[in-house]
């Protein structure tokens, strides 16, 4: 896969602060290769929540063509993917929710995907993040 | 006959009534939520209201996918894709058939309860919509009356649960004593077929 089409990383998140910082995180860690990632954090006013089209619009400033990584905290996070998923035409073709923790999660997504793997790849190393155990 | 007209009734009642139980909704959603069920529906339903008359959807499945699209895109919180998946997977099952028999829109609901618990995960017994959603679905063949009531007994029920789902499980035994509030606002939206009936 050419570095001209790395996977693109959405992070869901209630708050756009954790969203963004969280981005920002992954990207640090990436080693330098620029990985698209976008954050989607809060609601359009501001608050705390989750934005349907907030989404729809990082998965699609993020899509290079090699598959879109959704990441999300809790709640309305996921099950607003899932419906937007179920809906078929809301965001990119090869946009695949990722059953992983937030923060670890997307590092692991960012730091593959600036290798230029596949999203199969991405995915899964995003979800092997569950087994890493701090005690 | 249900036809485009009878769905456009429903929505609107059932706007009419999350607007009127906004308050008493947000008010459920205090001690065991985050205190937004009512306000975060309120936008929604008044955003199907402007959607619907926007775009007239001219049959029963169109203005229930517009209604499910609207609200997943409106809500902002877990309410939004639930009750949006609900709605649209309903209007998907009724097709684009003009008008929908009663038995039909039965089964449609039925169709699309079943795809808010695939969605959520909750099963009936979790303290959520699912309480009052399935009992309504299940007493529809003796009317709508006979749904409204179902629903509002199944919403009540809740009360002595210990939620299973979403936030309020967090809260474990201390979620017990309160009437859900998705519980509540899904015996709103089952009221509101009764008074789009005229019955």
């Amino acid at each position: 896969m050419s570095d001209d089409k790395l996977v693109g990383i959405v992070l869901v998140s209630h708050s756009a602060e954790v969203a963004a910082s969280v981005a920002d995180l992954a990207k640090g860690l990436a080693g330098g290769v620029s990985v698209p990632v976008a954050p989607a954090g809060g609601t359009e006013g501001g608050g705390l929540g989750t934005s349907a089209e907030l989404i729809a619009a990082a998965a699609v400033s993020v899509d290079r063509g090699a598959g879109v990584a959704v990441l999300t905290d809790l709640g309305s996070a996921v099950l607003t993917v899932k419906a937007l998923l179920a809906e078929g035409d809301e965001l990119p073709d090869g946009a695949r929710l990722v059953d992983a923790p937030f923060v670890e999660g997307a590092v692991a997504a960012v730091v593959t995907a600036a290798t230029g793997a596949d999203l199969d790849a991405v995915v899964a190393a995003a979800a092997e993040a569950y087994t890493y155990r701090k005690v | 006959m249900l036809d485009a007209e009878f769905f456009r009734r429903w929505m609107a009642a059932t706007a009419a009534s999350v607007d009127r139980e906004a308050e008493r909704l947000t008010a459920l959603d205090s001690p065991i939520g985050d205190a937004d069920h009512g306000s975060n529906l309120q936008r929604g339903f008044k955003a199907v209201t402007a959607a619907l008359e926007k775009d007239a959807p001219d049959t029963p499945g169109a203005v229930l996918a517009l209604a499910g699209r609207t609200l997943i895109s409106t809500v902002g919180g877990a309410s939004g894709p639930l009750y949006g998946t609900l709605l649209r997977s309903t209007g998907k099952a009724l097709g684009d058939a003009a008008e929908v028999g009663e038995a039909q829109f039965a089964e449609a609901l039925r169709a699309g309860v079943d795809k808010v618990m695939a969605l959520g995960g909750a099963a009936p017994g979790d303290k959520t919509m699912i309480d009052a959603l399935v009992p309504a679905v299940d007493a529809l063949g003796e009317g709508f009356g006979a749904a409204r009531a179902a629903a509002e007994e199944g919403a009540v029920a809740t009360t002595p649960l210990q939620a299973r789902k979403g936030r309020a499980s967090y809260l474990g035994e201390r979620s017990i004593g309160h009437q859900d509030p998705g519980a509540t606002s899904s015996a709103l939206l089952v009221a509101g077929l009764e008074e789009a009936a005229g019955e």
